[in-house]
């Protein structure tokens, strides 16, 4: 599973720092280091929703605090 | 608001309309069969306001026209003169003018230590120029201020001596002194010296790109556009950038923290370092102190370090890098950084991309920039690479005593290069900038004030990263 959050501007201030960390956490907690590969990019187009993430090419809306939710559902749900 | 308060001179306006209609006719694809129009479009009418008559004036705008289009590839010089808008200004160096009151105290002889003055039956100095050697002396002490120099402005601000005057009276750039700064471009009154400009390139990028569909346009932009387009905010800025059709916007700042980190390591690991990141600087140690060359940093400048990690990132993407800089122009032409920056533009430049749009900045929304921490963007003023080393090397815990040498423009940056040469330099890095103030005196900025140094600051406080390591540490996750 390939999961990649935006780092550009717009997600950067609403939080993808933390996101990031939040994420890089969770997944070493759980031992997914080798099934889920965690990348950046500078952009999707959609900084209205941000911080944007997608899983395997599908696009989410997730926030500092929404990471834990978002693992479960969109990341666990779907391994 | 009028165009001209965009500007600091009525130079710099003149040239943004040449290259605001170029761009005009190369969006619309119509460039070719219309730029003989624009000559007509600028200079209306039959009564001269620039010069003898509007013949003149019109061939004068037919070659920035040329210089719009990427000037004449046959030089390799970024820095072109246009020979037929040199106004040939007086260049007799010091002369005595005629407030000269043929005094008793002789002020002006006593000082000169070439015996060069002498007095008519009138007691009237003159200066012998077989003798004078420009030193100035006499025109300070002189207490009716009545020595005047008559230097070219060119010459004046060419620091580096790479302006002559050529057989024709018109001025003439030596291409290996060169250093391509662009002072001469800024001080010139006539506005006969241009560099050349590659908005066509990036109009073509965008172009290409079909909405960014078929590659990527991404923009670097230097952390100096926080002390620019002064009447608008900086998030209309990004905002308009966007409407012009670039898929988003980076801080070169970000390039700046990545180059820290690895300035700092380097300098702990060889002892002592030049900067590299003022291309005009890296090009004069070249030119003039070759046997220093093995001591500037072999880190790409900001720009390209950013360049290079975006294209490490996405394969297709095209990065254009809009600053203050004509040097940049030169840099991006280098074989180390080519492959890593499409095209460069200056702030004068994209002000006449935005118009040729018809875009008004002050109308739109403001977006965001923000990746880069405060050190990254202090690189715009003299003195900030220096301060981001020194904090390279604490967030690093490197072992190393910094003694850093800001130099602050060329002629700064020479006196400690030969005193390094001379191995009696009291420092361990010379930051070296060749424009006074940093990057911020840049030749490509619309204005230059008092106030960009503190601008400058204010954007840099105002990251939301406040260490490099932090603003960084999200671009190994990256690759």
């Amino acid at each position: 599973m390939k999961i990649v959050v935006c780092i550009g501007s717009s997600c950067h201030i609403k939080g993808s720092r933390q996101v990031v960390e939040k994420l890089q956490r969770l997944i070493a907690e759980k031992n997914l280091g080798d099934k889920i590969e965690l990348g950046g990019t500078f952009c999707m187009g959609q900084c209205q929703k941000g911080v944007c993430v997608t899983v395997d090419e599908e696009f989410c809306s997730v926030t500092p605090d929404t990471v834990e939710e978002f693992f479960e559902t969109k990341v666990l749900a779907a391994l | 608001m009028s165009n001209i308060r965009k500007f600091d001179t009525k130079v710099q306006h003149l040239k943004y309309k040449v290259l605001r209609e170029v761009a005009r006719l190369a969006w619309n694809d119509t460039l070719l069969e219309n730029m003989m129009d624009i000559p007509m479009t600028i200079v209306p009418g039959k009564t001269p306001t620039m010069r003898c008559c509007v013949y003149k004036e019109r061939a004068i705008v037919a070659e920035r026209i040329k210089l719009a289009m990427g000037g004449d590839s046959s030089n390799p010089n970024i820095i072109e003169v246009i020979d037929i808008a040199c106004d040939e200004c007086p260049a007799a160096g010091y002369e005595v003018t005629d407030s000269c009151r043929g005094c008793l105290a002789h002020r002006c002889e006593d000082v000169c230590k070439r015996g060069a003055l002498s007095f008519d039956h009138n007691h009237v100095a003159h200066i012998d120029k077989t003798k004078c050697v420009e030193c100035g002396a006499c025109a300070k002490v002189c207490p009716y201020s009545a020595i005047v120099n008559r230097k070219r402005p060119c010459q004046n601000a060419c620091k580096v001596k790479a302006i002559s005057i050529n057989e024709s009276n018109a001025a003439s750039i030596d291409n290996e002194n060169c250093i391509q700064c662009g002072a001469c471009v800024y001080q010139c009154p006539f506005g006969a010296i241009m560099d050349k400009s590659f908005i066509l390139k990036a109009i073509n990028l965008i172009k290409e790109s079909e909405n960014n569909t078929k590659h990527k346009v991404y923009a670097i932009v230097a952390p100096s556009i926080s002390s620019q387009f002064t009447y608008a905010k900086l998030g209309q800025v990004i905002t308009g950038l966007k409407e012009l059709g670039f898929f988003t916007i980076l801080e070169a700042a970000l390039g700046a923290d990545m180059v820290a980190v690895e300035e700092s390591k380097e300098l702990v690991e060889k002892g002592f370092l030049t900067s590299s990141c003022c291309p005009a600087f890296v090009r004069y140690i070249k030119q003039n102190y070759p046997q220093l060359v093995p001591f500037i940093s072999h880190n790409l400048s900001p720009m390209a370090t950013l360049a290079k990690f975006l294209k490490e990132c996405d394969k297709d993407a095209k990065v254009v890098f809009i600053g203050p800089c004509t040097a940049k122009k030169a840099e991006a032409q280098l074989d180390s950084v080519k492959e890593h920056v499409d095209a460069v533009l200056t702030f004068e430049e994209l002000q006449a991309l935005f118009d040729s749009r018809d875009i008004d900045i002050t109308t739109l929304e403001e977006g965001v920039l923000d990746n880069a921490s405060y050190y990254g963007r202090i690189f715009a003023r003299s003195g900030g690479l220096s301060d981001a080393v020194a904090q390279g090397i604490k967030e690093q815990n490197l072992d190393f005593e910094l003694k850093a040498v800001p130099c602050d423009g060329i002629e700064a940056c020479r006196m400690a290069l030969i005193k390094k040469a001379k191995n009696i330099l009291d420092g361990n890095f010379i930051e070296g900038m060749a424009c006074i103030g940093g990057c911020i005196g840049g030749a490509g900025c619309l204005t230059h004030g008092e106030k960009n140094k503190a601008e400058v600051d204010k954007y840099g406080k105002e990251a939301l990263e406040k260490t490099i390591s932090d603003a960084v540490s999200m671009l190994d996750m990256m690759k």
